[in-house]
């Protein structure tokens, strides 16, 4: 792990008419550090995600990605080189497994159909799902959804992924192999940000874990810190709250 | 202008009429459809089936030179409201089946089920419900009706349209002409629609979605 | 004259009238298509400007009798000094009108396609453009088929307008047989039954079509 600094989030700020979802949200991730944001839903987590490669406009504030600064005249370059996983996959659904991998390497990135094909199998194969390539969406189930949208993202070879509750529209059974995957990547030395209430996979790859409540970062520290012993009074309670509602085996 | 308002007038007479009409004809041809035993059944698709298929205008000729033939000889602006009317019956009969057949048959189950026979199931749940469901095409078919009035003008009912010629016809500006009368009729659309806009809202049952294709 | 005489003495002309019918309506519907989507892509997505003038156009022609349109087009345009042809006005009026209601057909098809496709075609850096074109658009316009073939039948039966402007097609072909025979009933009857058997075969055809090309969705759009 370097020192070097992939992502810097500096004071974002987003409202919703008068609701304020982001109040000055700061955070940093180095190389190949995975963090893993928790916490209640509708406090802002997935909107911050969204601000970093700008599907959400923020309000205020400012994401730079390998200290450069991210503006709506960057955005399509800058969108290439950050990997997002969404919580309903969102695949293309007229396209094949292999088409939804290799179009943004063909339209996108201009590459040739061979080199897209043969970048697009390579991430396929990585996921597990190779033999699924001339599937449809339709056809597959929702972790292996999820694990194409994951290729997909791949495939642009990105700096940085961000993953927002992408297990969260999954059956239990199918949380597994799409969390193997995540566990592989951040072990590969990826830089990721996680959005999710596996607290389980956060326990076992996150360099840090962001707690944040409306709208705001409440604490933040290695895993080790935060499941034993929390400063807050809030982690405290939200933990004991996740422990209770999912069982003692996602702790 | 003031000719062109009683070209409006005679417009918004076929309209109505013919409307009315439809509406007459297409709710016992609805029901047969639903409620009827084979043979009602077959004769009212076969009725919907064929005078949806055919152009209005060759439904127009054929009433206007058909009945003389048993001896009726029909004003044009009968043979219009008769022509209109059918062909519209033929499509609200179609709204009317998609409504009463959209509510789900727990309705009439549960209906039964506290001891009320099929007439009071439809007259009290179905028919309350198949009503909002149907104001939405309902309106739709209101535009068409007043929009295929304008094919009056090929049995000589001087509504808007023919009204609108024959002025063209002493001042010589078909572009100004044509373009009021294309403007009274976006008029009366839009306030139809919104009328209609209106009568939904006032019937509006809270959390009760028409169905639409929206996500 | 029997009936069947009528049949036999009428069909080569009303064929000939069918010709135009049939060739009128593919034409009308496939070039409405390309200004439907236009349209709808301008409503859709444009900028203000773009999107008010595509909402009020489509408004204007949805609001308005397509006779009143073929009016506009055949003893209007004389005015400025373009003179069309009784079939050129009729094409041109048709496409411009179907083009309207397929604008809104599509819009239908586009808006129950989720927000999340766009946003995952963005997120690998597709520009807004590129998104529309590789994504939302095929997606869609699989999706309008039904509307699309309901638009196809209109068609077939309102070419028959264009008749009261001097077109020739099976309406006007079936005024002229009856103008010299006087068999007006019978006629028109007879033209019934054409457009009957035409608008059925149609029916039958799209529907197999459809059933072939299995698109999962809800049907969009019915005049």
């Amino acid at each position: 792990m370097s020192e070097e600094i992939v992502l810097k989030i500096e004071d974002l700020h987003k409202s919703y008419g008068d609701n304020a979802v982001l109040k000055g949200v700061s955070l940093q991730l180095k190389r190949g550090e995975t963090k893993v944001i928790i916490g209640p839903s509708g406090t802002g987590k997935s909107t911050l995600l969204g601000c970093v490669n700008r599907l959400v406009e923020p309000d205020g504030g400012n994401v730079y990605l390998e200290n450069e600064l991210i503006t709506p005249h960057n955005i399509h370059k800058m969108r290439q080189k950050i990997g997002y996983v969404f919580q309903d996959f969102n695949l293309f659904n007229h396209l094949t497994a292999l088409d939804n991998v290799r179009i943004g390497l063909v339209k996108v990135q201009k590459l040739s159909k061979d080199e897209a094909t043969q970048i697009a199998m390579e991430q396929l194969k990585r996921v597990g799902l190779a033999e699924k390539a001339n599937l449809y969406p339709s056809q597959l189930s929702g972790g292996q959804k999820q694990r194409v949208a994951i290729a997909r993202a791949l495939a642009m070879r990105p700096k940085l992924m961000l993953f927002d509750e992408p297990t969260s529209a999954l059956d239990p059974e199918l949380i597994g192999e799409v969390l193997s995957v995540m566990i592989e990547l951040a072990n590969s030395g990826m830089t990721m940000l996680v959005v999710t209430h596996e607290l389980g996979f956060a326990r076992t790859v996150a360099d840090e874990i962001i707690f944040m409540e409306n709208g705001v970062i409440v604490e933040q520290g290695p895993p080790s810190k935060i499941f034993t012993n929390p400063e807050k009074e809030r982690t405290r309670q939200f933990l004991r709250r996740l422990t209770e509602l999912y069982g003692e085996d996602k702790v | 202008m003031p000719i062109l308002l009683k070209g409006t007038w005679v417009t918004v007479q076929l309209t109505i009429l013919g409307l009315v009409l439809g509406l007459v004809i297409a709710v016992p041809v609805s029901f047969g459809q639903i409620y009827g035993g084979r043979v009602a059944r077959l004769l009212c698709s076969i009725y919907e089936r064929v005078f949806r298929s055919i152009p209005l205008l060759v439904l127009l000729m054929l009433i206007f030179y058909g009945l003389p033939e048993i001896g009726v000889r029909p004003a044009p602006f009968l043979a219009c409201i008769l022509g209109l009317g059918i062909r519209s019956s033929a499509y609200q009969s179609q709204i009317f089946r998609g409504a009463i057949l959209s509510i789900g048959k727990g309705q009439t189950l549960a209906a039964f089920s506290i001891g009320m026979n099929k007439i009071q199931a439809f007259r009290y749940i179905i028919f309350p419900q198949a009503l909002r469901y149907s104001i939405a095409p309902w309106t739709n078919e209101f535009t068409v009706v007043l929009k295929d009035s304008s094919m009056a003008y090929a049995l000589g009912v001087v509504e808007l349209l023919r009204q609108g010629s024959y002025i063209i016809s002493r001042t010589y500006e078909p572009m100004t002409i044509f373009l009021t009368c294309a403007a009274i009729y976006l008029l009366m659309t839009i306030s139809a629609n919104k009328i209609m806009q209106l009568l939904e809202r006032r019937l509006q049952i809270p959390g009760f979605e028409i169905k639409e294709v929206s996500h | 004259m029997s009936f069947g005489q009528i049949v036999l003495s009428s069909m080569p002309r009303l064929l000939n009238g069918l010709v135009v019918t049939i060739y009128m309506t593919i034409f009308s519907a496939g070039v409405g298509m390309l200004i439907g989507v236009l349209l709808c892509l301008g409503r859709v997505y444009g900028n203000r400007l773009v999107r008010a003038l595509c909402v009020g156009f489509i408004e204007l022609i949805r609001g308005t009798p397509m006779l009143v349109q073929l009016f506009i087009l055949y003893y209007g345009l004389p005015v400025y000094g373009i003179r069309l042809t009784p079939l050129m006005a009729a094409l041109i009026g048709f496409c411009i009108n179907s083009g309207a209601y397929q604008a809104e057909y599509i819009r239908g098809a586009i808006q129950s396609i989720g927000s999340g496709q766009m946003k995952a075609a963005y997120s690998i850096g597709m520009t807004k453009w590129q998104a529309v074109r590789l994504i939302i658009l095929p997606q869609a316009l699989r999706r309008v088929i039904p509307a699309w073939t309901n638009e196809f039948i209109y068609l077939l039966k309102y070419t028959s307008m264009a008749y009261i402007i001097g077109a020739p097609e099976m309406m006007a072909q079936a005024k002229f047989i009856a103008s010299r025979n006087f068999e007006f009933f019978r006629v028109y009857l007879l033209t019934a039954f054409v457009y009957l058997a035409v608008v059925w075969i149609a029916a039958e055809i799209f529907s197999r079509l459809e059933r072939r090309l299995r698109i999962p969705g809800t049907v969009i759009g019915e005049r």
